[in-house]
């Protein structure tokens, strides 16, 4: 029998909450998060306007896509660059594939990207005998752990200093230290080896520039600009949301990506890629290919309500404020987006059937609509999925039948007033609590007191 | 200004005294209130479950019982956002019942503009910043202005008090191992502040915190706001 989502998700979060190191770990980690980003903030003349201006530009932009998404073709191919469209994460591997063939493709490095998380690449290239190294550190990590990035922005955010290195000491052998930068530098001298021989740099994007033709890379070391411009061939793998108009709206984004992900004014290094090597140039790649990707991103273009999850910039923000992520981590929602914004999208996605569990775990306290740079509604968009889930029946019977019951009961004063009765009795009787288990089960319910607010009134009331 | 109160079902079964207390306040300060008899519950936790078609049933019958008053006043963050924010959305439009229904805090300090009500409570105590009053009526200044101009009363804030303490309804229900987890980091952050009441304005999260609470034996007390203002 094969498990659904939703009981690998309450399997994996009933795992987690029990973990008590791994929640102090997480809380600590995002706690020194949470210090640099209100630093971040306060260098903002007005953080609030900011962010309603990046939401005006990305409304803008996703509300006119497809005008956007061939403006940007159109330049990419003048600037001597490829597009591809990939309707499906098949079509895109496929691409790769193709690509990686006719270039005699042995050694793939890549740079940290989700999208390619999302459509499986690392599998599909093994599976086609291509080495595919992750150079970004944090990826670097998760490879070699055989694990899923654990947060779209620190991939490793639930491991401490010692488990890296104790990672390192058994799956590369190599001395115990404590020290982070002898950490750093084992892996930078592994990793500069394959940057010298690979054949195939492959990057996501945070940007795709309409009015240029550009790709924007934000990064802090480094491996994304080597993993473009060594190898012979360039693949750069985009959602279609990742869209802005204009050249110019990176001196509002760059900041706002930067300081809502990890409260830098600016990361280390920003690129920009504006296509192949030149005539007049000594290094880059010969080929640039970017592959823009669907996968799913139309139907939720296609969702008036819920449009404006397109406008997300993948900062992590929403996942480090949220109570769910902070104490369950980002392993056990198992999609690729973890988090509110992971919740919201992921049954736009994939299935809608089978995540549909991602809405509920939620307590839509809507502190990730807070904190989103570029205003995404996010708690509510759950309660959109949750009627849409309602309304595709996907839940049960029994559900659907006490919701009727209750309804009946409350529209009557009367009706009301017996059932309130009933539990009040069985409550102070001791029967109702076992009903209420998951709940009651590490908590004291509250007895009800015999007098109700109603009856109360009825005796020291006025007027009406 | 006549003023209709609106109990919600879980305050008038479970925690009558927060009603009871809430009028107490008004009544000081000299309100007219009256209560709908009719009234039963705003929607919400088939709303929040996405049953929208029957609390749109139960939106239209508090829209008609709350027809034609001045204001309308509610001892919950939770149950108010419900009818202001979102009755829109489910109806389909505003109306001036969902637009003058107002959380007991805001109706006092924004309504009324009083931000001391004459109340005496001789005790530390830490503010649980509830999200639908918090995050849904953008209520943070109102419940510390009340609670400062009490007598005796010490507050102090705790380090997560903007953090959600995991009741979320049937959130609490469904996913009890997040719920709980969330309960102890709300719990561990109150006891730090070494109060001695952890005072809300929304009973289900004080629910929520007091379960917890008890069963651990800890010697923190769990009081509405409405209660700390009716004491003398």
């Amino acid at each position: 029998m094969t498990t659904s989502a939703f009981e690998q998700f309450t399997h994996d979060a009933t795992a987690k909450t029990a973990d008590l190191r791994h929640r102090a770990v997480i809380q600590k980690n995002i706690a020194s998060y949470d210090a640099a980003v209100a630093r971040g903030k306060s260098r903002f003349a007005d953080w609030q306007n900011a962010r309603s201006h990046a939401a005006a530009v990305k409304w803008e932009t996703i509300n006119h896509l497809d005008r956007y998404l061939e403006q940007f073709e159109a330049n990419v191919l003048a600037n001597g660059g490829h597009v591809f469209w990939a309707e499906t994460a098949e079509d895109a591997r496929a691409h790769v594939l193709q690509l990686a063939r006719r270039h005699g493709v042995q050694k793939v490095v890549k740079s940290k990207s989700m999208t390619t998380e999302e459509i499986h690449l690392n599998d599909a290239l093994e599976a086609a005998g291509i080495h595919a190294v992750e150079t970004d550190l944090g990826e670097y990590i998760c490879q070699i752990r055989g694990e899923p990035p654990y947060h779209i922005v620190t991939p490793v955010m639930h491991l401490t200093k010692a488990d890296i290195a104790q990672t390192f000491q058994e799956k590369l052998g190599t001395p115990p230290t404590d020290s982070a930068e002898e950490l750093a530098m084992i892996a930078r001298a592994r990793l500069r080896r394959e940057f010298m021989t690979a054949d195939m740099g492959i990057t996501g994007a945070n940007f795709a520039i309409a009015d240029t033709g550009m790709i924007a890379i934000t990064e802090n070391e480094g491996n994304a600009r080597l993993s473009f411009s060594l190898p012979r061939v360039h693949v750069a793998i985009v959602g279609i949301e990742k869209l802005i108009p204009r050249f110019e709206d990176l001196a509002l984004f760059w900041p706002l990506l930067s300081t809502s992900g990890t409260g830098q004014a600016i990361t280390a290094y920003s690129s920009l890629i504006g296509g192949p090597r030149q005539e007049h140039e000594v290094d880059g790649p010969r080929e640039f290919h970017v592959i823009l990707l669907d996968n799913g991103r139309t139907r939720l273009l296609a969702d008036a309500e819920q449009r404006d999850a397109l406008h997300c910039i993948r900062c992590g923000a929403c996942l480090n404020t949220c109570p769910i992520y902070k104490n369950i981590g980002g392993h056990a929602y198992n999609t690729t987006y973890q988090g509110p914004i992971g919740s919201v999208i992921t049954p736009h996605l994939r299935d809608a059937q089978e995540w549909s569990h991602l809405a509920y775990a939620s307590s839509l306290c809507g502190s990730c609509t807070d904190v989103c740079p570029v205003r995404i509604d996010l708690h509510h968009h759950l309660l959109h999925n949750r009627r849409n889930a309602i309304e595709h029946k996907f839940d049960n019977l029994i559900q659907r039948f006490l919701f009727r019951a209750w309804l009946w009961t409350m529209q009557s004063p009367v009706r009301y007033a017996i059932a309130a009765k009933l539990g009040n009795f069985a409550l102070r009787r001791g029967f109702a609590q076992a009903f209420l288990k998951p709940w009651t089960a590490k908590r004291e319910f509250p007895m009800p007191p015999k007098q109700s607010f109603r009856d109360y009134w009825r005796q020291h009331g006025t007027g009406a | 200004m006549r003023v209709a109160l609106f109990i919600p079902c879980f305050i008038d079964q479970l925690f009558p005294k927060v009603g009871i207390a809430m009028v107490t306040v008004l009544r000081r300060l000299k309100v007219d209130v009256y209560y709908p008899r009719e009234q039963t519950c705003c929607g919400q936790p088939a709303f929040n479950t996405g049953y929208w078609p029957e609390a749109r049933e139960l939106a239209a019958r508090y829209c008609e019982i709350f027809a034609d008053v001045d204001a309308i006043v509610c001892p919950s963050g939770s149950c108010t956002a419900m009818v202001r924010n979102f009755y829109p959305e489910l109806l389909g439009k505003a109306s001036l019942t969902t637009a003058h229904t107002y959380e007991f805090t805001e109706f006092l300090v924004k309504k009324l503009g009083v931000t001391d009500v004459g109340a005496k409570f001789p005790a530390r105590v830490t503010y649980h910043d509830s999200c639908h009053a918090l995050r849904e009526l953008r209520l943070k200044d109102e419940p510390r202005q009340l609670l400062r101009n009490v007598q005796g009363l010490e507050l102090v804030e705790m380090d997560q008090a903007e953090t959600c303490c995991g009741f979320g309804g049937t959130f609490s229900v469904k996913f009890p191992m997040i719920s709980y987890a969330m309960d102890e980091v709300k719990v561990t952050s109150i006891q730090k502040t070494g109060a001695q009441y952890v005072v809300s304005g929304d009973s289900s999260c004080l629910m929520q915190i007091d379960g917890y609470l008890r069963r651990q034996n800890l010697p923190i007390q769990t009081i509405s706001l409405a209660e700390v203002l009716a004491s003398t």
